[in-house]
């Protein structure tokens, strides 16, 4: 069903994790990724497994809600690492047909690059999972405060991600009850052929895009009736704040970016 | 045509921290051309028992049998299932997305892969019973005041003439004018073609003046049911589940208390009237 969509899902529990401030780790998950593209070696992946296992226990989400959100993304996967295989030379040759080769060199960069995907995925959905929306959009408007200097509107994209991810579940509920409601009237969405499965597409995407205008055409006037004018003077009710486990989770980061730098350079 | 529940129960998002168990154990038994009417604080599990009617959920143990077939045993059969029973959702004006009402009305038929001839028939129809005329046909959907557009998407599941009509709030959000027009042409279909007629309802006076047989559903369970007289006999059951009798029956009640003999188990204002005049001529 469609109401299955996990991105963006946050998993509700009381781990370490879920308390840290989301700015840390909203900088974190980024140097996280980042460290993903300075790995070369087995080993170095080994680590990060081995790092990302101890977190994602210390999270307590349970490991299959990652699975999921990996669930969509397999093709791409599959496409990176087969177009790897057959495009990157060296080493042994190991199959020859027609015009393509494998070697050992082009399948050992398969499975890293897939490894670094999967690892990329998981990393970043640790942190939707872990992390309230409101909290996150907090984080990105603390973090964006700066530029603001410069004229880049914080508040305005925070607030329009706010809007964006707080619609999500609504959206997939409306979606969810138009489909039934088609259903009902004996529309047919699994056979038939390609046109026909697009043509049965309009009667869930017109009505779909009508209420997501209407929504935000109330949304707007109920945002306006409480008089919003942007985040000039705003004050916040819950202050962010950075607490001891914030200050463990940064020392801690920095030993893993210290042992990833290190293996970089010796291996 | 007949239905019967047999242990239904459904559970949302199972294995997850969101899991919700929204119908548990419901057992019921619906005759052919009865009018129920189901009613129940909101979460409930009224809109989750009848999405199970027509096999649009599929539920986690249990069985819907109609005419002594359960629905869930063939999935070939959806579509005749889905044809037989026909849901009508909650502001089912938002599911409205053709070019005019002629063809959104078809649309149901259009999709059972009936001949033009039928479909056209049918179409009209359905309009004619709603009460919309052939003036609206060409219309978009979206020129049609609140209650032509409610009216307009009804008869797109009329179209589908179906055996069992299940309704979910018809009236929410309309004028008394509407309501009224909704409800009457409901009733006129009941009795024209005899037909199973499940409405889901907060008016507890729309309930008393149409239902045969009133279910009353309480976290996902089957709290009370019977006949509009036997339910609201119960006003304490009601109220202790956040429901209520009908507004007229607390008038009757009010003046009972004060020592005035009339009876106090009258649900239907047209009742009350005849009880009041008895009363008042009494009285002279």
């Amino acid at each position: 069903m469609i109401t299955d969509i996990t991105i963006g899902q946050y998993f509700p529990s009381d781990s370490p994790l879920h308390r840290l401030d989301a700015r840390v780790k909203l900088v974190i998950t980024l140097l996280y990724i980042v460290s993903l593209f300075l790995i070369k070696s087995f080993i170095g992946y080994a680590f990060v497994i081995i790092a990302l296992a101890i977190v994602i226990k210390v999270s307590k989400v349970p490991f299959k809600f990652m699975v999921k959100g990996l669930k969509s993304l397999v093709f791409i996967i599959i496409f990176t690492a087969l177009i790897n295989v057959f495009t990157v030379k060296g080493g042994e040759t190991l199959v020859t047909f027609w015009k393509l080769s494998i070697t050992t060199e082009g399948v050992f960069f398969a499975i890293k690059m897939a490894l670094r995907i999967i690892l990329l995925i998981i990393g970043s959905s640790l942190l939707t999972l872990t992390t309230t929306p409101i909290k996150l959009t907090d984080g990105i408007e603390a973090l964006l405060k700066p530029l603001s200097k410069i004229g880049v509107p914080a508040h305005d994209i925070a607030m329009m991600m706010t809007i964006a991810l707080r619609f999500i579940p609504t959206l997939l509920d409306e979606t969810d009850k138009i489909i039934k409601a088609q259903q009902a009237r004996g529309a047919d969405f699994d056979t038939g052929r390609l046109r026909d499965k697009a043509r049965a597409l309009v009667p869930i995407l017109v009505p779909l895009f009508i209420s997501a205008f209407r929504r935000a055409d109330e949304l707007a006037m109920a945002m306006e009736s409480r008089c919003y004018n942007g985040g000039a003077n705003r004050t916040r009710m819950n202050v962010m704040k950075v607490t001891s486990i914030d200050y463990t989770a940064i020392i801690l980061f920095v030993v893993y970016w210290v042992v990833i730098i290190a293996m970089r350079i010796i291996l | 045509m007949s239905i019967e529940i047999k242990h239904l129960t459904h559970i949302y998002n199972p294995g997850t921290p969101f899991e919700h168990k929204a119908l548990d154990d419901i057992n019921l038994k619906i005759e052919d051309n009865e009018f129920i009417c189901i009613i129940g604080h909101t979460g409930s599990g009224k809109s989750t028992l009848i999405q199970h009617l027509n096999a649009l959920l599929v539920p986690e143990s249990g069985e819907v049998l109609l005419n002594g077939e359960n629905i869930y045993a063939d999935r070939s059969k959806l579509k005749s299932v889905r044809q037989r029973v026909g849901l009508v959702f909650q502001y089912p004006e938002h599911q409205l997305f053709e070019m005019t009402v002629y063809k959104d009305v078809a649309y149901g038929p259009g999709n059972l892969g009936l001949p033009q001839e039928e479909i056209d028939s049918r179409v009209k129809n359905a309009l004619e019973t709603v009460g919309l005329d052939e003036s609206v046909y060409d219309k978009s959907p979206f020129e049609l005041s609140g209650g032509q557009r409610r009216r307009a998407a009804i008869a797109g599941v009329l179209a589908m003439e179906p055996e069992v009509l299940i309704l979910d709030e018809p009236t929410a959000g309309l004028d008394p004018k509407g309501r009224d027009e909704i409800l009457d042409s409901i009733k006129l279909m009941h009795e024209k073609r005899k037909i199973i007629v499940i409405l889901v309802s907060h008016s507890m006076e729309d309930v008393a003046k149409l239902a045969d047989r009133i279910i009353v559903l309480n976290d996902g369970k089957v709290a009370l049911t019977g006949t509009p007289r036997e339910v609201f006999s119960k006003v304490n059951e009601l109220e202790k589940i956040g429901l209520a009798a009908p507004q007229i029956t607390y008038v009757l009640s009010e003046l009972a208390a004060k020592g005035y003999d009339v009876r106090t188990d009258i649900y239907t204002v047209a009742e009350a009237t005849e009880e009041l005049y008895k009363f008042l001529k009494q009285v002279k």
